[in-house]
């Protein structure tokens, strides 16, 4: 199968950087996206050109690295995946693939096709844990956590800080990465005694990094690998209201 | 509470909230406009304009109203401009997820709204205010101005009927949205709710759309 790939390439954070087109005809539909890329950077490398610059670490969608604009689309045409779970069979023969980095104030270009994502670190910083030793698993289970709870407080701590929706909202917001921490937690008795103080840190250096607001346009929800959803949002807000009001 | 304000997320609360009083304050509109066209006569319009222009109590809600008003517009702005700013290289091609459609457009609808709002002021409000409207006797009392046939006779002009069942639909777009992300907004999301307030976001939008369009038809075609 043959593909024409148009790359964002960027020498580094502060050269202009434009999409460079690579026509690539080696493509087996076996190939993961990322393996595409590895074996066209092969025959960069054997060609003497410099590599094309991609996160990747754990390549089965649980570290959060690899995250790609593909196509319009964080993480391409699929949906409920990151990048490194995109095959190319969700391509045709002779498509052409437009690559480009996240895009987001916050998330500036290290080289190529990596951002910095260093942002969710700080924001995870502000407060995105429990600042007691939680004990061993006999000390954890003997908190009661009612089923509905816990399967929450599960559903939202599968985020892997990827960024996709930073990549996908129009405002370049983290909302939905903020909500998805700050319920994980706020839905479990161990999280409680800090939940206040986490989601006002929190929100605060979300806002101080230069991430956009939320206009509950949805597009995160839409193209989050873990399919995190917008009730986290929802949940966040109310978090916010009543730590500050009340 | 300190600086809640300053936080994006305070800074929506404003937005919502403002946006639920303009909901309010759209139902009281449309149904006085309403009478214009339901009523045999034009005593009740004029009767509700001149109680909604004298009144005290309204009078207060007036001065609310247009602060409601500024507060939802320079909010917004604030919000929109760091929203850009959060985003200084777009990509090359836009996102084409799946999404609340009209929720992209809500500042371009929002700013044709501010427009026609100024219009629309001038039209009526500012010449009720202060310019000159004729004056109608109903039971020998005579301090009513006919805004009435200000409105049929501004009615009679079909560019002006146009353009104003075109920012109605406008209204729609921003309210399609809008409605239901105010709640999202506050916070209220839930399983068997959420899919109501959708619905009633619907059937909000609609009978305010129609509501408000239907008068400058009825009183192009009938009168
Ligand atoms: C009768 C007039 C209006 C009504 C009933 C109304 C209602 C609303 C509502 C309910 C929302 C949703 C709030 C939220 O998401 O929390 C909203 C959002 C918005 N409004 Fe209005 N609005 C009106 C006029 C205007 C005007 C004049 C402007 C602009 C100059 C404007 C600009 C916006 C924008 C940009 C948003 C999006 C905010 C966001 O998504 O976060 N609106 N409006
Ligand atoms: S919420 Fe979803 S898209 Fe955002 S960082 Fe977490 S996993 Fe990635
Ligand atoms: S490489 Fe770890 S999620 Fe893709």
């Amino acid at each position: 199968m043959k593909v024409r790939l148009k790359i964002w390439r960027q020498e580094n954070a502060k050269a202009k950087g434009a999409f460079v087109t690579y026509d690539f005809e080696e493509v087996s539909t076996e190939m993961s996206f990322l393996e595409m890329l590895d074996a066209l950077n092969q025959k960069l490398i054997k060609k003497g050109d410099s590599p094309i610059a991609f996160d990747s670490d754990c390549r089965e969608g649980i570290c959060g690295s690899c995250g790609l604009y593909i196509n319009g689309r964080p993480n391409g045409p699929e949906k409920g995946i990151s990048t490194c779970q995109l095959s190319m069979r969700a391509f045709k023969d002779g498509d052409t693939i437009y690559v480009e980095p996240w895009r987001a104030k916050p998330f500036p270009v290290i080289k190529d096709l990596i951002v910095d994502r260093s942002a969710f670190d700080k924001i995870l910083h502000a407060c995105g844990f429990i600042s007691v030793n939680t004990g061993s698993a006999p000390d954890g289970n003997s908190i009661l956590v009612p089923k509905e709870y816990s399967d929450l407080a599960f559903d939202s701590s599968v985020c892997i800080g990827c960024g996709a929706c930073v990549a996908a909202c129009k405002n370049a917001s983290a909302m939905l990465f903020v909500s998805a921490k700050v319920s994980h937690l706020a839905l479990l008795p161990q999280g409680r005694p800090e939940a206040r103080e986490r989601v006002k840190n929190m929100v605060m250096e979300m806002d101080r990094l230069g991430f956009g607001n939320c206009t509950n346009t949805g597009a995160c929800e839409a193209e989050c690998p873990k399919e995190i959803n917008l009730t986290n949002i929802a949940r966040l807000n109310r978090e916010y209201f009543t730590a500050k009001i009340l | 509470m300190s600086n809640i304000f300053n936080s994006s997320i305070g800074k929506k609360l404003i937005v919502a909230l403002a946006g639920f009083f303009l909901i309010l304050f759209l139902l009281v509109h449309m149904g006085i406009n309403l009478t214009l066209i339901l009523a045999e006569s034009s005593k009740p319009f004029n009767v509700a304009a001149h109680f909604m222009g004298t009144n005290i109590i309204i009078k207060v809600f007036e001065v609310i109203l247009f602060a409601v008003f500024l507060l939802h517009i320079i909010y917004v702005l604030i919000l929109q401009i760091q929203n850009w700013i959060a985003r200084p290289k777009r990509y090359k091609i836009p996102n084409f997820s799946q999404i609340s459609f009209f929720s992209k457009f809500m500042i371009w609808l929002g700013g044709i709204i501010l427009i026609f709002l100024v219009i629309h002021l001038t039209d009526f409000y500012f010449k009720s205010k202060f310019g000159h409207i004729e004056e109608i006797t109903y039971d020998n009392i005579r301090y009513y101005t006919d805004l009435s046939s200000l409105v049929i006779q501004k009615f009679q002009i079909p560019g002006i009927v146009i353009f104003y069942i075109a920012c109605f639909l406008i209204l729609g777009f921003h309210l399609w949205h809008g409605f239901q992300s105010a709640f999202q907004t506050l916070g209220l999301n839930h399983k068997v709710y959420t899919p109501v307030i959708k619905k009633l976001g619907m059937v909000y939008t609609i009978v305010v759309v129609s509501g408000f369009t239907i008068i400058p038809l009825i009183i192009y075609f009938t009168q």
